[in-house]
């Protein structure tokens, strides 16, 4: 299944000018309110290299989950155009699919049914499944630190940590050449956290993956990221390492999230000025 | 290359089914709790015709025997085919219950795959638990199947999956037009089907308009043509122009409703309802 990187583009991702609006549905009375719309994503240009872990960070309703479920072929923008390895998500959604796993902030398994049998569903979809398969998924649970009597039980009884470690193992066992993180440590308690950070610095260190990590832990965005792109209100506020937003953005001596404060704060100071 | 293509959508198409085998496994209780309620509804309608005998009709020209068989018929089949249409139609409403249906969406593989797999699936699924009703159907009543010819029921019965098929694509496209309401349509479209295709009794009692209806319904045909061959031993000749008009009512449904899925998912990915809450 994995695709040699040889074979792909250099550029993970390409987006230019990718707008996207959601209206709220009109009442079907005549006279009822008119729908209101909301910009997710207000022509965002973005590039990503392949092999580096980029961050999306923004606060809630900012436009990060938009932006993965458009690179995740779920979601058609209105305007612009956006590629992964040159593959356009809207003309070429087959092969982006190929190439992509997604792990969410949401457990997206059959809940009833173990991490085997959520595995194996996995892997049939992504042209495996046969032989072998059960001793590829035991190894890499195994390596994910997770006791392999939890391989039989339902997911349900697995605690939120379990379950993200396993909607890890299950990218893995698609070997993606780019995976989408979409807050994949919210909700999890310190030590989970931790755990699943060290999975993500693993992805790059052993399999040559490039990773989009959206999340609004700044902390986590700091210590894993190779490079920080800001969105607030569907826009790209800034783009650049840590170290970069923090120089040109923060204070002396400050954190990544004193230059994200700034940022979005100066952001919000914009539209007031603006509203008035 | 096609060999390779194929071979992976093949592998996909067997998740489906292997998928849908294990939900049922981990939901045995909710599956116990159905397959009861399908039999009692059954042992009901059985029960009902018994007792026609007992309520002052005994000197009409009712022949009780044949109207037992006529109205279990009846409730078999159609326990097996709402069973399968629900099964269909509830692809997608299940798939946002659980939360996988973004999952199971962005999978490199062919739509037609995903739908054929649940069809296969629940076709597997429907038969096996008619056949556990149909066997407590003859242990507890005394029917006479000697006139009946198998072999034309069973190719009636056969060629009625197709438009089955595409009737539970279509409405499986219901959920995904509306996340809130597709399915309690899809409850209502099977409510119609209930009422327009002769499960109960012949279309001609029904208003003209619904027997109209009735006319354009595969399960009408169906239902007819497999009650003729176990009733009155319909021989396959003579089921050969309800064969007929199954087939073509499949071979249109089946391509019109995967056209009508991918142009209702194009809709989705849209306005953004391809997700667990809609």
């Amino acid at each position: 299944m994995a695709i040699e990187a040889k074979e792909l583009s250099p550029q993970a991702v390409e987006m230019r000018g990718i707008t996207k609006r959601f209206t709220q549905r009109r009442r079907w009375l005549i006279g009822g309110p008119r729908g209101k719309e909301k910009r997710a994503l207000d022509g965002v240009s973005l590039q990503v290299e392949s092999g580096r872990i980029t961050g999306i960070l923004g606060a809630n309703g900012s436009g990060k989950s938009t932006l993965i479920r458009v690179l995740a072929t779920l979601l058609t923008p209105d305007s612009g155009t956006a590629s992964v390895f040159g593959y356009d998500v809207v003309s070429q959604p087959a092969d982006v699919r190929r190439h992509i796993n997604r792990v969410s902030v949401e457990a997206s398994f059959f809940k009833e049914m173990s991490p085997w049998e959520n595995m194996l569903y996995a892997a049939r979809l992504y042209g495996s499944g046969g032989q072998g398969t059960r001793g590829r998924v035991e190894a890499m649970l195994e390596r994910l630190g997770l006791p392999l009597d939890t391989l039989d039980k339902p997911m349900k009884q697995l605690s939120r940590g379990q379950q993200q470690k396993v909607a890890i193992a299950r990218s893995f066992l698609t070997s993606p050449s780019l995976l989408l993180m979409d807050e994949p440590t919210t909700g999890l308690d310190p030590r989970s956290k931790r755990e699943v950070q060290e999975l993500v610095r693993s992805i790059r260190r052993d399999r040559a993956a490039t990773v989009l990590l959206c999340t609004h832990d700044l902390q986590e965005a700091e210590v894993l990221c190779d490079r920080v792109v800001v969105i607030d209100q569907g826009c790209v506020l800034a783009d650049g390492t840590p170290a970069q937003l923090i120089r040109e953005h923060g204070i002396e001596h400050g954190t990544l999230e004193d230059a994200f404060m700034r940022l979005t704060g100066k952001r919000l100071e914009e539209d007031e000025e603006k509203d008035e | 290359m096609i060999g390779n293509s194929l071979r992976w959508e093949m592998n996909a198409f067997v998740g489906f089914i292997e998928r849908q085998k294990n939900l049922y496994r981990r939901y045995w209780a909710w599956e116990a709790v159905w397959l009861l309620y399908n039999l009692v509804s059954v042992l009901s309608i059985g029960y009902l015709a018994s007792g026609l005998s007992s309520l002052g009709l005994e000197n009409s020209r009712v022949n009780f025997q044949q109207t037992q068989l006529y109205l279990l018929i009846g409730a078999l089949l159609w326990t097996y085919l709402s069973m399968v249409f629900f099964e269909v139609a509830f692809a997608i409403t299940w798939e946002r219950w659980e939360g996988t249906i973004e999952y199971t969406f962005m999978a490199p593989i062919r739509r037609l795959t995903h739908l054929l797999g649940m069809c296969a699936a629940s076709l597997i699924y429907g038969m096996l638990r008619a056949a556990i009703i149909g066997l407590a159907l003859v242990a507890l009543f005394r029917l006479d199947l000697s006139g009946a010819n198998w072999p034309a029921a069973l190719a009636i019965f056969a060629a009625a999956t197709l438009p089955l098929l595409g009737l539970g694509i279509f409405t499986s496209v219901l959920p995904l037009l509306s996340p809130e309401k597709g399915e309690q349509m899809a409850f209502a479209v099977q409510g119609v089907l209930l009422l327009i295709s002769g499960v109960y009794y012949p279309i001609s009692v029904l208003p003209l308009p619904l027997q109209v209806f009735g006319i354009i319904s595969p399960l009408t045909y169906t239902l007819d043509g497999v009650r003729q061959a176990l009733l009155h031993g319909l021989s396959l000749a003579q089921a050969l122009p309800d064969i007929g008009i199954l087939l073509l009512m499949g071979i249109i449904l089946v391509p019109a409703s995967v056209w009508c899925f991918g142009r209702a998912e194009r809709r989705a990915k849209r306005l953004g309802l391809l997700k667990r809450s809609g």
